[in-house]
């Protein structure tokens, strides 16, 4: 799944659509502290989190995400969203929990639905 | 050495919006020269952690980096406090951020082992009450 087909789902807000989004996606990834992600984040994944200053875009740059996903109603601020928009990050929030939201773009990218039967 | 590209930056103290600037530049510039991705994620990495820890902890400082076909060398330069225990200041977990940095993600002791996981070099000459400079190469 790319990310442009992720942001296409209408599950989440688009908060901005960056550069490469068709990129595949990964891996999906959790961690709010930066210093965690900035040195374990794989390249190319969908990192979920709830920390949505400066510095995630930063990191998520630098570490080479597919994109961020900002979970639990998280909002960037005015000058994260000009930075996300200068530096072509395409960045997605969700009003659900970092748990759920991760699960379900796991699901979508491995191609399976742990929650249906059939 | 003909043939190295050096780039130079200026890195400001306690200035958290403006941190990873010359990271990010230095990381465009490395694409821009065609360097393989995988390399390209290391410096950007290992430079951000350093440019991170002299916002934080020196009073700002100077990165010079060097880029030839071989390798590329990233010298990070302060004139802040110095670090009393290397050894300990290494450890994974071990962090002297103040709880207004870790508020903003960041104090998870991870900067040093993340810059030595990412380079195949690193040297640290440091004096406490003068400075530390950082040396990084990730061969090419």
């Amino acid at each position: 799944m790319t990310v442009k087909e992720l942001a296409d789902t209408k599950k989440y807000q688009v908060v901005n659509l960056g550069d490469g989004t068709e990129r595949s996606i990964g891996k999906v990834f959790c961690c709010d502290l930066l210093s965690i992600a900035m040195g374990r984040a794989p390249a190319g994944c969908a990192w979920v989190t709830v920390m949505g200053n400066m510095n995630t875009l930063a990191v998520a740059s630098l570490a080479d995400a597919a994109c961020v996903i900002l979970a639990e109603g998280m909002e960037l601020d005015g000058a994260a969203k000009k930075k996300a928009a200068e530096q072509g990050i395409t960045v997605l929030a969700s009003e659900r929990p970092v748990f759920d939201t991760a699960l379900e773009i796991y699901e979508m990218i491995s191609g399976t639905a742990s929650g249906k039967k059939d | 050495m003909d043939d190295a590209i050096v780039l130079k930056y200026e890195v400001s103290p306690d200035d958290f919006t403006r941190a990873g600037e010359a990271s990010s530049d230095v990381k465009g510039k490395l694409k821009q020269m065609g360097v393989p991705p995988d390399a390209v994620r290391k410096v950007a990495i290992a430079m951000y952690e350093g440019e991170i820890n002299m916002v934080i902890h020196a009073k700002g400082g100077e990165i010079t980096v060097t880029i030839t076909p071989e390798k590329i060398t990233m010298v990070l330069a302060d004139v802040g406090p110095g670090i009393p225990d290397v050894e300990l200041a290494m450890q994974a977990g071990y962090s002297t951020a103040p709880d207004a940095i870790r508020s903003l993600g960041f104090g998870a002791g991870m900067g040093l082992p993340n810059m030595k996981k990412y380079t195949d070099e690193m040297k640290i000459d440091t004096t406490v009450g003068v400075g530390t400079t950082i040396t990084m190469v990730v061969n090419l």
